[in-house]
């Protein structure tokens, strides 16, 4: 069982704060690292993985700094979100290598069972860059879990992965979270965290902006209000009928059209046609304005 | 060998640049046996061809395409990640690479100019200039290594000083000579077999004393470089 922490970790490229004053403890199960591009997410990780200094602040895996510590690396493995492998090797010779430079008493059991474990046994001996997206990536996770780490850190680890291979992903990932092992994974996409429904840490703009359980975060913002742009044959007459509609907070009228902000999503999408049908308005335009996964987390970050 | 020299091996030469290391010593050789072949006195073409061409050219510049593509491909395709996160002493694996590098750029610069040490003057000059360049390649690997640790460009910064600091200051303004490897391998060389080919610039004992602090001085470094070895994020 192996803690990763944080404490009050900054860090600054020049003039840009990439990552400000964060604390997180992960503790030994699968936790996401949610947040929008550029938020912060990779320095995090990089940090945790040894391969950035904080510029203030301690990142430590059971109490040893991370930065300049290759001894870390025994109970650590990583998964970069840059996808480079040695192509010339096969995919074994790869997985081997990793487990030989773990120093590993049978580096060639390790690498068959680490290839097995992500189902890449039968492309084993062909080389790496004849492989697909998702087939280098799961070949990469292989080698960070060749040595049996009890942390693994994995930074967008479903991109470019078909719907089945990100299933078994995150069923590995979950065996593995479920076994002890502490797995943080990283990911800008929300509903990636839904199944693995474990803990969540938010970052907006090098900010922790939420942590806590995933469905918590979820409800906060269900609850946040949603920006529609409409636009009709008669905007202040659908104001009018509009106001009268329980999940409507606020109606703007502009030249160009109506601002809706509606506290519930599906019951104002739901009333919408039916309002714009009894009055007899011909609706022209419906526009979500605020959707962006930005927006959501920024909402977060407000909340 | 270890794992990481096997990789770095494997990796040198399943690349293209690998070709890039042919076309000089043929060019070398050949020169020599044209020279041979058209009966030119060696007192003529000796110092040319292998001054200005082997110990100025060849050597230098193989040990640069070597030198930095060792771990400068990989840091900059990423793959180094794959050997940094393993618990290897950061000794170790500046080690491996330097000892493919070196290794790699003294065959290959050593053989030709055997060749043409042997067809200009005798073997014993050819073995002369087989130790010098080994040592060259062993003090100039080291320096390629750390630069490609220190900048993003290690080729250009590497051209830069064979051709304008070996190359061109070392010719005018004699100070920078003692900063010069080139000028090492000519003492070094020169000591072994005195013929009429070399002028050693710099003194044996500077020569051998500065190719060791090269060679160690640069290592030492790029251990240390590599231990704080930092992969910037998007957000950089």
């Amino acid at each position: 069982m192996s803690v990763v922490e944080l404490e009050n970790v900054s860090r600054w490229y020049g003039n840009v704060v990439a990552v400000n004053d964060i604390s997180m403890t992960l503790q030994p199960g699968v936790t996401g690292l949610l947040g929008p591009n550029g938020a912060g997410k990779t320095t995090v990780l990089h940090m945790m993985a040894g391969f950035l200094a904080p510029s203030r602040g301690a990142v430590t895996i059971d109490n040893s700094p991370t930065w300049r510590n290759p001894g870390i690396y025994r109970s650590l493995g990583l998964v970069a979100e840059r996808e480079a492998v040695h192509g010339f090797l096969t995919a074994y010779e790869f997985v081997l290598a990793c487990a030989k430079m773990q120093k590993l008493p049978d580096p060639a059991a390790a690498a068959k069972r680490a290839l097995d474990l992500v189902e890449m046994t039968s492309a084993q001996d062909r080389r790496i860059d004849t492989f697909s997206k998702g087939m280098r990536q799961r070949t990469r996770v292989a080698a960070a879990l060749v040595h049996e780490p009890q942390v693994l850190l994995l930074d967008e680890p479903f991109n470019g992965m078909d719907p089945r291979q990100r299933m078994h992903m995150m069923e590995l990932l979950h065996k593995l979270g479920d076994e002890g092992h502490t797995i943080l994974f990283s990911s800008h996409i929300l509903e990636e965290v839904e199944q693995l429904s474990g803990l969540v840490q938010v970052i907006v703009a090098g900010r922790l902006a939420a942590s806590g359980d995933y469905r918590r975060i979820r409800r906060l913002m269900t609850n946040r209000p949603h920006v529609f742009a409409v636009q009709s044959s008669d905007d202040r007459r659908l104001a009018v009928a509009l106001i009268g509609e329980k999940s409507v907070s606020g109606i703007e009228v502009e030249a160009t059209g109506l601002t809706v902000r509606a506290s519930d999503y599906g019951s104002f999408t739901r009333a919408l046609p039916r309002i714009a049908l009894g009055e007899g308005i011909r609706l022209r335009k419906l526009l979500p304005s605020d959707e962006s996964l930005e927006s959501v987390f920024s909402y977060l970050l407000e909340a | 060998m270890s794992t990481v020299a096997y990789i770095t091996a494997r990796g040198l030469f399943g690349r293209r640049r690998v070709l890039l290391l042919l076309p000089l010593p043929l060019l070398l050789v050949g020169l020599a046996l044209i020279c041979r072949a058209y009966d030119v006195s060696p007192d003529q073409w000796g110092q040319p061809v292998v001054v200005g061409l082997g110990l100025a050219v060849v050597l230098p510049v193989i040990s640069l395409i070597v030198g930095t593509g060792v771990l400068g491909s990989e840091v900059d395709d990423g793959t180094i990640v794959h050997i940094l996160t393993k618990p290897l002493p950061r000794r170790d694996i500046i080690l491996a690479k330097l000892l493919v590098a070196a290794g790699v750029s003294a065959v290959t610069a050593a053989v030709p100019l055997f060749v043409v040490g042997v067809l200009a003057d005798s073997v014993r000059f050819g073995l002369a200039l087989v130790v010098g360049a080994v040592a060259g390649a062993i003090a100039y690997s080291a320096l390629f290594l750390l630069l490609s640790l220190l900048t993003r460009r290690p080729v250009l910064l590497g051209l830069a000083y064979i051709l304008v600091w070996e190359g061109l200051l070392g010719r005018f303004v004699s100070g920078t000579r003692v900063l010069s490897i080139e000028q090492y391998v000519i003492s070094i060389a020169d000591k072994i077999a005195p013929t009429g080919m070399l002028e050693g610039l710099v003194s044996v004992p500077v020569a051998i004393v500065m190719s060791v602090v090269f060679a160690v001085g640069g290592t030492i470094y790029a251990i240390n470089r590599l231990g704080s070895f930092s992969v910037a994020g998007e957000t950089s």
